[in-house]
């Protein structure tokens, strides 16, 4: 507890920005909680942490802390997160974004930071809704469930967040939940350590909306639903499909070794420093086309 | 850059003289996404930066662009991005932000016709009104019209200087013929070029307060991972960078983000004339308008009419002085544009009837010629 509470001084603008603005059982001070602590085993400096955000409840998640904060527009907080990573590589850059945020508004800037590899870790809070704008649907809003938009049982089908990310090329994909919060912990370690980007899918909540339109109960009973639900990677490979029918997986889903775009970008710099015209040898440039994947 | 080669004349377009001039200029990050007529801008930096350490990004979209920009200027390194017409209307979110948070950046428009897809090779000026009220939200901003090659890259090099001093965005409004127009020119020497940068707090970390008022309006600004450790945001914020609801908090931030700008016209503002010494009629013309405009002003003076020519070329603030100093001797104006009039009223507003106005307003996707701008004149006096 003693520990808890230094890392608290340490990490959080106690003096200035609390009370927070999330509502009672809300997971983002989970999320908060796991994301300070994994920086603290890290040793990361907080000079040297930059917290990104977008718009939305875990938006408002970098303020709290006392790192270099940036809260964005909604949506674009990986381009603003690209920016500064390619400005100054040396930074540990940290992206925290809504299932809206990160997968309508900002779909397309996911799919290409993934693609290009930017080193970034990006934390996707995912409470299946749109909380602070009062309940509406997003694209990780289940197929006939209620949302403040979707009345009469919400129409379109999810994304799935982490076979999104895989497929655009993330270096790393991992899920966790609010409820596994140890597990949570090594998934955020995992996701900073990983050179190259790197994305955590976190399965919270939002009881004051979702959990209230569609009778899933308070906080805790939330909580328990995860718990139920949620299967370890390790476990889920012994298991069988149907056994493994209406669960999720949690743990490490995807890690690959990949070079990332900064990398990449320093071999264009060095040929352009050297002046040299970019020649490719004919027998390279066709395993360049095999290279390139089309399934 | 630098050495007897780059001193030499060389035929150039204005998109390439502001590629160049971005470098000379300190510019280290791009971040763009291609579209006509700008896009040369982008093919240069994306040879020319990587040798310089630079660092070019094609990003997915122009919001991710503005955004990635923003982002390294954040960082501490001059960032820059360049589109057309639809781009510009997409960073329009973008702006605001780097209005709000006061991070300097500058975003080249080359304008083309509209609305919408419009005219994507041809000229037009029909972004002026765009550039300076497209954002949401009441905030100024400095914008800059190049008419030449030369210009092109003095003005970039302006751009920059205007808004690491300011902390602003600052919009540089070339449009198609300016930027696709091929001129032998011989650009300055980088050594000659007065740079600004951003000025960062000299109080230890502990002391510094990101967003304190000074007597010169704008507060040092520190990049991140230096050890000043503060909160960027878009919501209306303290002094310190937190959101903030609060009245008293709220009017001195608004109050001083346009008292740095409108407190320095005289830093900001420039224009040029053009034989207004004893002209009674004065044209008011901006980019490529103002080349057929000075040639309009010649073939006047040669029929015996006493025409000037004020070139804008810091568009907004709108040269109100300009304006002001012209009304001593003119009692006729004319506004030719490649826009439907949208500095025309600029010029309405300041004249409020102590002369008359008259236009030019045709959004044809091509330039004006001078006798279309001449025609107005020979009437009016005839």
């Amino acid at each position: 507890m003693n520990e808890e509470r230094r890392l608290i001084y340490h990490y959080l603008r106690h003096d200035k920005k609390f009370p927070h603005v999330w509502c009672p059982g809300c997971g983002n001070g989970i999320v908060l909680g796991s994301l300070i602590r994994t920086v603290h085993a890290l040793g990361l400096s907080k000079d040297e942490v930059v917290l990104v955000s977008g718009i939305g409840c875990a938006g408002r998640l970098p303020v709290y802390v006392d790192f270099n904060t940036l809260h964005t527009t909604h949506g674009r907080a990986l381009t603003f997160a690209t920016g500064i990573k390619l400005a100054k590589p040396h930074l540990k850059v940290i992206v925290i974004m809504g299932d809206g945020d990160a997968t309508a508004i900002g779909g397309n800037h996911l799919i290409h930071a993934a693609r290009r590899n930017v080193d970034l870790t990006a934390i996707i809070v995912n409470n299946n809704i749109y909380g602070m704008t009062g309940g509406q649907s997003s694209p990780t809003t289940p197929h006939g469930l209620r949302a403040s938009t979707s009345p009469y049982g919400h129409a379109e089908h999810a994304f799935d967040i982490a076979r999104l990310v895989e497929a655009a090329g993330a270096s790393l994909v991992a899920r966790g939940t609010i409820y596994h919060v140890n597990l949570l912990d090594k998934l955020f370690q995992r996701a900073m350590e990983k050179v190259g980007f790197a994305v955590v899918e976190v399965i919270s909540h939002c009881p004051t909306h979702f959990g209230k339109l569609n009778f899933l109960g308070d906080a805790v009973e939330s909580m328990r639903w995860m718990a139920e639900h949620a299967v370890a990677v390790e476990r889920a490979k012994k298991m069988r499909p149907e056994e493994l029918q209406g669960k999720f997986r949690i743990g490490v889903l995807v890690d690959r070794d990949m070079p990332d775009y900064q990398s990449e970008y320093e071999k264009v710099r060095k040929r352009a420093m050297e002046g040299v015209p970019y020649r490719i040898d004919p027998q390279e440039i066709s395993k360049m086309l095999e290279s390139h994947q089309i399934y | 850059m630098g050495g007897e080669e780059e001193r030499r004349p060389k035929l150039i377009q204005g998109n390439e003289a502001c590629a160049e001039g971005a470098i000379a200029a300190g510019c280290r990050f791009y971040a763009g996404y291609p579209i006509t007529p700008s896009s040369e801008i982008a093919e240069v930096l994306s040879y020319r930066l990587p040798a310089v350490g630079g660092t070019f990004i094609q990003m997915e979209d122009e919001i991710a662009s503005l955004g990635a920009v923003i982002g390294a200027s954040l960082a501490g390194v001059k960032a820059m991005t360049a589109t057309s017409g639809p781009g510009f209307s997409l960073m329009q979110e973008h702006i605001g932000f780097a209005c709000m948070a006061e991070v300097p950046c500058v975003i080249v428009n080359v304008m083309r016709g509209g609305p919408s897809t419009g005219l994507p090779t041809s000229p037009s000026q029909g972004d002026v009104q765009q550039a300076r009220w497209g954002t949401h939200g009441d905030h100024p901003i400095i914008a800059l019209t190049p008419w030449s090659v030369r210009e092109c890259f003095e003005l970039t090099v302006r751009a920059f200087n205007l808004s690491e001093k300011y902390r602003t965005p600052v919009i540089l409004l070339m449009d198609e013929v300016v930027g696709h127009m091929r001129e032998n020119v011989v650009l300055p020497d980088p050594s000659s070029l007065e740079i600004f940068d951003r000025v960062k707090p000299s109080v230890p970390p502990e002391w510094y307060i990101p967003y304190e008022d000074t007597s010169f309006g704008v507060p040092p600004m520190a990049p991140f991972g230096e050890g000043y450790r503060y909160h960027v945001t878009g919501l209306t914020h303290d002094v310190r960078g937190f959101p903030t609801l609060r009245e008293d908090e709220i009017e001195p931030f608004m109050a001083r983000l346009f008292r740095k700008i409108w407190s320095h016209l005289d830093d900001i503002q420039t224009w040029d004339t053009f034989q207004m010494e004893d002209a009674d009629i004065c044209i008011v013309a901006y980019g490529s308008v103002a080349r057929a405009a000075k040639r309009a002003v010649l073939e006047a003076r040669e029929k015996g009419k006493k025409v000037g020519l004020v070139r804008l070329i810091t568009i907004w603030p709108f040269c109100r002085r300009a304006i002001e100093e012209a009304l001593k001797g003119c009692k006729v104006f004319l506004v030719p544009e490649m826009n439907m009039g949208q500095i025309s009223r600029e010029v309405k507003r300041v004249v409020r009837g102590r002369g008359e106005v008259l236009t030019v307003s045709k959004a044809l996707g091509r330039l004006l010629t001078p006798n279309e701008i001449l025609e107005p004149i020979l009437e009016e006096s005839r």
